[in-house]
């Protein structure tokens, strides 16, 4: 690993690998960082190592990550797997974690690709062992071939926990119901979008067949499901919720629960870069202009650490984003950027279509997004309560950053990924304010903890 | 919970599992095999001890921490399998106190 690179990339999925082969095209010195073992990101996770028989269960958008894979292989990037990234700041030095030595290296253009984490949404019992979220489901069956044994229960909302039912439908899982909080309303909300959705039509197509199959199969479906809970001493034993008015409870050691993702924005965070709370999207993320660009000169953003877009528009997104940084280190000049730029960004445009009408459909109720039950854990690290955070919204004056530190969630390992958005929420609905930009509170680096054995390695380094 | 698919195409390494040795596929982390040998728990909290299990599979809630090769505070989700490596649940914080704080 060299001490300074043209263009550092972290993250190796679509947005990443695409932008990995554009660039190295141009023959700049280009790295790759990525904490898998192999590239793939969240969609393509265990692209090349996952058997025939398991990609194709996995399904058609899955398969499509191999040809993006062999292209990079064959690209001249310098690729550094099981190397996490734990600090960026606005110097564009990267700290990395690579076969446990730390390192700080720098570049002259920085592209954060680091896609997105599964929305946490806090509800009574989530900590309990045997719940889990969708995406680590999904990560188990992709990369390991692991799947449930005695059936599972799959609530929440959102395309990826109807593809995960339909994945584990394919392999015999057992799904003992499939529970979806998407209230009507978001129906009507939604039937505005509709139209232009019609324009990316493939995708609808596509869930209609998951659903259909999955109703074939004879799968318990229910709609507009409130007050999901899941209970058991040290560990699930069974999930209840309400439908139609009326509570009902299920038997089951798994559930697995999904509300939409989110862009990871913990690193452009610990730049300092400027972000925005997206009311579509029900998120934060970084703010940023048609090519990427933050807020930051020299630090890009590309693919759903940008905003959600899905994986094709992650890809388009990540060639765009290289093809700015090529012009800003004269590599290109501005005339060959916007000519390259044409296609990439027509078909991104085709590909976001469908986004509006997903998003009001998947809306999330804000009663779950702001919790009012006062015993659910939102900090799961520092096992803080909503009851907790509600009563120190008054001392802190409604600022989320003062909740933090008074009442010390946010403040455990994670760093406030799994607890953030729901604080920022039950802080404004505490205080009666409207969510804003800065409601959320301030992630700091490092972004992954490092142990001290770690860090007197990077003094060693750098003394050396 | 959990079982594994068949899987000839991989080799099989030995692990410790909480002092039984077992056979596992490599290139798997060490969250997946625990859970597909029936673990439920991974650790327990330093705060109020309750037991918890991976929760993202992904590196990001911190739930998955378990003590491999001695080391405490380990992510089990993001760790890969090792001939020989021994894997443990880890009690609150660990046996080495504060190690990856
Ligand atoms: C768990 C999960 C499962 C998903 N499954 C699907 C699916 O099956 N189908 C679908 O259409 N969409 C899926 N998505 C949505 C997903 O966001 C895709 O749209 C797509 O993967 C986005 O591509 P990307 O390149 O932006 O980021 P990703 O594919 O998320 O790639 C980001 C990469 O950056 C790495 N990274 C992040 N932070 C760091 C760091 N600090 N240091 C080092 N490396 C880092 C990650 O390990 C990852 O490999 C999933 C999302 C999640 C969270
Ligand atoms: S399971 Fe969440 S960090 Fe490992």
């Amino acid at each position: 690993m060299r001490d300074h690179y043209q263009l550092i990339i972290i993250g190796a999925g679509p947005a990443g690998l695409a932008a990995a082969v554009t660039a190295t095209n141009h023959g700049i010195s280009c790295a790759l960082l990525d904490e898998q073992a192999s590239p793939g990101g969240q969609i393509y996770r265990a692209i090349e190592s996952a058997p025939a028989t398991r990609a194709q269960v996995l399904g058609s958008e899955y398969q499509q990550g191999k040809t993006l894979a062999e292209e990079f292989r064959a690209c001249s990037v310098e690729y550094f797997p099981e190397c996490k990234v734990w600090s960026l700041n606005s110097e564009r030095e990267v700290g990395v974690l690579y076969k446990d030595q730390s390192k700080i290296i720098s570049a002259d253009q920085v592209l954060v690709a680091s896609g997105a984490i599964e929305r946490p949404v806090p509800f009574p019992g989530w900590t309990l062992p045997g719940v889990m979220q969708a995406g680590a489901g999904q990560i188990l069956f992709k990369s390991a071939g692991v799947i449930p044994s005695d059936g599972v229960v799959l609530a929440g909302s959102g395309p990826l926990l109807l593809l995960l039912a339909w994945q584990y439908m394919q392999v015999g899982v057992e799904i003992k119901a499939m529970l979806d909080v998407t209230p009507h309303s978001n129906f009507l909300s939604a039937l505005t979008k509709f139209p232009r959705a019609l324009l990316a039509h493939h995708y609808l197509t596509k869930g209609l067949i998951y659903q259909r199959d999955l109703k074939r199969a004879g799968i318990v479906s229910k709609m507009a499901v409130s007050n999901l809970k899941a209970e058991g001493n040290g560990e699930l034993q069974s999930i209840s919720y309400r439908h139609l008015g009326r509570e009902h409870s299920i038997e089951t050691g798994l559930l697995m629960t999904h509300f939409g993702v989110i862009p990871d924005i913990w690193l452009t965070q610990a730049a300092g870069c400027q972000h925005r709370r997206d009311s579509s999207q029900q998120c934060w993320r970084p703010q940023h202009n048609e090519w990427g660009n933050t807020s930051i000169d020299g630090i890009l953003i590309a693919g759903d650490g940008a905003g959600i877009n899905g994986v094709r528009s992650a890809e388009y997104a990540g060639r765009l984003a290289v093809l700015q940084a090529l012009f800003s280190l004269g590599v290109i000049s501005q005339a060959e950027r916007n000519q390259q730029s044409i296609n990439p960004r027509k078909q991104m445009r085709k590909e976001r279509h469908i986004r509006p009408f997903l998003e009001a459909y998947f809306a999330i109720p804000q009663n779950m997004l702001a919790t009012t039950d006062k015993s659910t854990i939102i900090c799961r690290c520092e096992e803080i309560t909503a009851g907790e955070i509600r009563a120190a919204v008054d001392n802190a004056h409604g600022d989320s950053n003062q909740v933090k530190y008074l009442s010390r969630c946010g403040m455990g390992p994670c760093q406030g990924r799994q607890c953030a958005n729901a604080v920022a929420h039950i802080v404004a609905d505490a205080g009666g304010e409207a969510i804003s930009d800065s409601s959320l509170f301030r992630g700091r680096p490092p972004v992954a903890p490092l142990t001290l054995a770690q860090l007197a390695s990077l003094s060693a380094e750098n003394a050396s | 919970m959990f079982k594994q698919l068949q899987n000839n195409d991989l080799g099989n390494l030995e692990v410790t599992l909480d002092g039984c040795k077992i056979l596992v596929p490599q290139g798997t982390s060490v969250a997946a095999v625990v859970l597909a040998q029936g673990l439920r728990s991974t650790r327990t909290t330093p705060i109020s001890n309750s037991p918890r299990a991976p929760f993202c599979m992904m590196g990001v809630c911190y739930d998955c921490l378990m003590i491999i090769d001695g080391k405490a505070n380990q992510h089990s989700c993001a760790t890969y399998v090792k001939q020989g490596m021994h894997v443990e649940t880890q009690q609150g914080v660990g046996p080495a106190l504060g190690d990856a704080r």
